[in-house]
């Protein structure tokens, strides 16, 4: 890399101690590049083996990418922990301005340690970190408030990242989210717990500095290039028209959304959450992650008049996408917009994996309905599928959970399921909860490989859709082709740029960009060291106590109709078996 | 030839025309940029973008102590860089923020209005418009 790029500086932070280091880490970002593969090395170094989730050493880990801030779409921040909601790899991605900024104000990744006695919010600027007394921030209901306040009291307009959790994370649900600008999330595996148990209230970085490129000329060219692909490209204007909620029709209509906790895969009420009608009857703005002119971010306009006051309205800014209207839309069997607006709401509020507690919701609706819980479980909340209202009454409750079965429903379905009962339909993945993609075996064996964090990032609902629904595949055939498909997506995330533009950012051109930058891999060596993180990330897995022989699956996804018809126990099973060899 | 803003509501907040202007130095990164992107008090009410409307009279000129800002016939000035000697009065001077700072100089960094950025702009908020005042920072 070049010599003096700060992307090899990583940042040291001790919150016990209020105290930080900077430390400069050339040789592991000229081996893993940056993003994934960096903080996968670092939380093998920096992660007991063994430890708790909560315990003051276990540490939270952002890493960006050397073509952050160089190119357009590489604005994704890699963040790695132990997951408190599985107990193994944590790994969670997010845009906005996360990753310029720590790009900017000149880190290639940061190190978070220790435990605070007192709420704090860090602020990181100038080479500096400063530890700042959030304890008036602490146990606010809607977390965008603290998120103001540490706008107005810090500098950096523009320029800056505000990551911050909710009341979930206070309270340290498993499945608490951290937000960055707003709109962006940490979703999966409990960040926001993390951030929780250290007293960790949020961060403001930000900085505005240079980055040296090998040739100016040739960078230019390059950038022109990704730039025209960016914003002329029928693959990335998909994404910023009707953006992802444009599949809730096609998956409806192929029979491979989930509805009702899955009870059915599709709905005959789609109509008016389809993303084309919220798009024409609620989308108020699209905006985008720094450095990305795609603006993939779709916000509704939530318009709700007072009851007590006439010609008064509460007008709500909400963000929508596929998942959020598969998970508390039809999962929770809610296809009125408005309805699942704010519910979406609600959830934005208290800090949560929106498709976690989607599931979560669902799960408990079915246990509810089949009476396996009392009234008195769920603190008195009536709840039916659809009814919006009191599933927001219920959300609030699990963000601050007063009887055993809620405190148990906060840690997901998994978890609550081994206590309760309901394993037969509780939607989770080694203990994820599942995304909205019901499409046939290949979406379920990608989610039971599990390396990655979350929902889209496997490529098994498109091997699905593709191939499946017309020829015959082998499980290994589609374990094989998953996992090829795994080690390229662990070079993006590497180099952080977002999945999205997967069909532009080929392993070519990735070898291009990066050599402007002072790295020299061929596509072949990049292919290499993507299996490589990949397998380093399974190391951790299996250190912490991920085992294939434990991964439990609900009978339900063998039950309700797919688009395949090829969801059978012998052909999940045969892949996982020949997955386990493949990797074990 | 002058910046300005043409509809800075349909401004997405992706900031290509910040990184096109810091790129006008040959590197990446943001150090160089004379365009602020910013919320207009969180993104969910759009973006303030803020250019220099190249002032006919311009306050950053005349608080340079050093002569180091030259007011330019038509409005705008030029940056003379071996008289400044980072004082930061200019910054201040501009109510609009449209002095913008490389913190690795200290010294400003001024917009000239060559329009570079327009083209990376693919929401049509900026524009380079003939003999007339922008209309920046809505």
């Amino acid at each position: 890399m070049i010599d003096n790029d700060t992307l090899s500086k990583v940042l040291y932070i001790d919150l016990s101690k209020k105290k930080f280091s900077i430390k400069d880490r050339k040789e592991l970002f000229e081996k893993y590049l940056g993003g994934t593969g960096v903080a996968t090395a670092l939380l093998h170094e920096e992660c007991p083996k063994g430890i708790d989730a909560f315990d003051e050493q276990s540490p939270i880990i952002f890493a960006v990418g050397p073509l952050t801030g160089v190119f357009p779409l590489a604005s994704k921040t890699c963040a790695m922990f132990k997951s408190p909601h599985t107990g193994d790899l944590g790994e969670s991605h997010a845009g906005g301005r996360s990753a310029i900024a720590i790009r900017m104000a000149g880190y290639g990744a940061i190190v978070i340690k220790g435990k605070s006695e007192l709420p704090i919010y860090l602020s990181i600027s100038n080479g500096k970190v400063l530890f700042k007394n959030a304890t008036t921030l602490w146990g606010m209901k809607d977390g965008s408030i603290a998120a103001r306040v540490m706008r107005q009291n810090e500098k950096g307009e523009g320029l800056r990242a505000i990551f911050r959790i909710g009341r979930a994370g206070e309270n340290m649900s498993t499945f608490a989210n951290v937000t960055t600008e707003t709109y962006r999330h940490f979703g999966r595996l409990g960040l926001g717990a993390i951030f929780g148990s250290k007293f960790l209230k949020g961060i403001v970085i930000s900085g505005k500095q240079a980055i040296e490129v090998a040739n100016k000329k040739e960078y230019r060219t390059l950038y022109d290039k990704i730039y025209n692909e960016a914003t002329e490209s029928s693959a990335m204007k998909k994404y910023h028209d009707v953006g992802t909620a444009i599949n809730i029709k096609s998956l409806n209509s192929m029979k491979a959304l989930p509805v009702r906790n899955l009870q059915a895969s599709s709905t005959d009420e789609i109509e008016q959450v389809t993303g084309e009608e919220i798009a024409k009857n609620h989308l108020a703005r699209r905006v985008a992650c720094a450095h990305c002119p795609v603006a993939c971010i779709h916000l509704a306009y939530l318009r709700e008049p007072y009851d007590d006051d006439p010609y008064f309205y509460k007008t709500t800014p909400v963000c929508y996408d596929f998942e959020l209207i598969y998970s508390l839309g039809t999962m929770v069997g809610i296809t009125k917009p408005k309805a699942m607006l704010k519910l979406i709401d609600i959830v934005e509020q208290v800090g949560v994996d929106a498709m976690s507690m989607g599931v979560v919701l669902s799960w408990i609706t079915e246990m509810y309905e089949k009476g396996r819980i009392t009234k008195e479980d769920i603190n008195g909340i009536e709840i039916d599928w659809g009814k919006s209202d009191d599933y927001i009454e219920l959300v609030k409750n699990i963000a601050k959970p007063t009887t055993d079965f809620l405190k148990a429903s906060a840690k997901g379905v998994s978890y609550a399921s081994s206590v309760y009962g309901g394993k037969e339909f509780a939607m989770s993945f080694g203990k994820n909860e599942m995304p909205g993609y019901h499409t046939g075996p290949s979406g379920y064996l990608g989610f039971l490989l599990g390396a990655r964090h979350s929902h889209l990032d496997n490529g098994g609902y498109s091997l699905d859709q593709k191939e499946l629904i017309k020829n015959d595949l082998s499980p290994k055939q589609v374990v094989d082709k998953l996992l090829e498909e795994e080690a390229i997506r662990q070079v993006l995330s590497s180099i952080a740029v977002c999945f999205f533009a997967r069909g532009i950012y080929d392993l070519k051109l990735v070898s291009e960009a990066i050599k402007l930058l002072g790295f020299d891999f061929t596509e072949n060596q990049l292919m290499e060291m993507g299996k490589q993180i990949h397998l380093n990330k399974y190391k951790f897995k299996m250190r912490e106590g991920f085992s294939f022989d434990k991964l439990e699956i609900p009978e339900r996804i063998y039950e309700t109709k797919d688009p395949t018809g090829k969801i059978t126990k012998e052909y999940i099973k045969e892949g996982l078996d020949y997955a386990m060899k493949l990797i074990c | 030839m002058k910046l300005a803003v043409k509809d800075a509501m349909r401004c997405v907040g992706c900031q290509s025309c910040m990184f096109a202007c810091s790129r006008r130095s040959g590197n990446a990164g943001l150090s160089n940029t004379c365009i602020g992107v910013k919320s207009a008090g969180g993104i969910s009410r759009g973006y303030t973008v803020v250019v220099c409307r190249s002032c006919e009279n311009p306050p950053c000129a005349n608080v340079c102590p050093t002569g180091a800002l030259v007011p330019k016939e038509g409005g705008g000035v030029r940056l003379k860089s071996s008289k400044c000697i980072g004082c930061g009065m200019c910054k201040d001077a501009c109510i609009i923020d449209a002095v913008f700072w490389n913190e690795q100089d200290n010294k400003p960094v001024i917009c000239v209005q060559c329009g570079y950025c327009v083209e990376y702009c693919p929401y049509e908020v900026l524009e380079l418009i003939k003999d007339k005042k922008g209309v920046s920072h809505d």
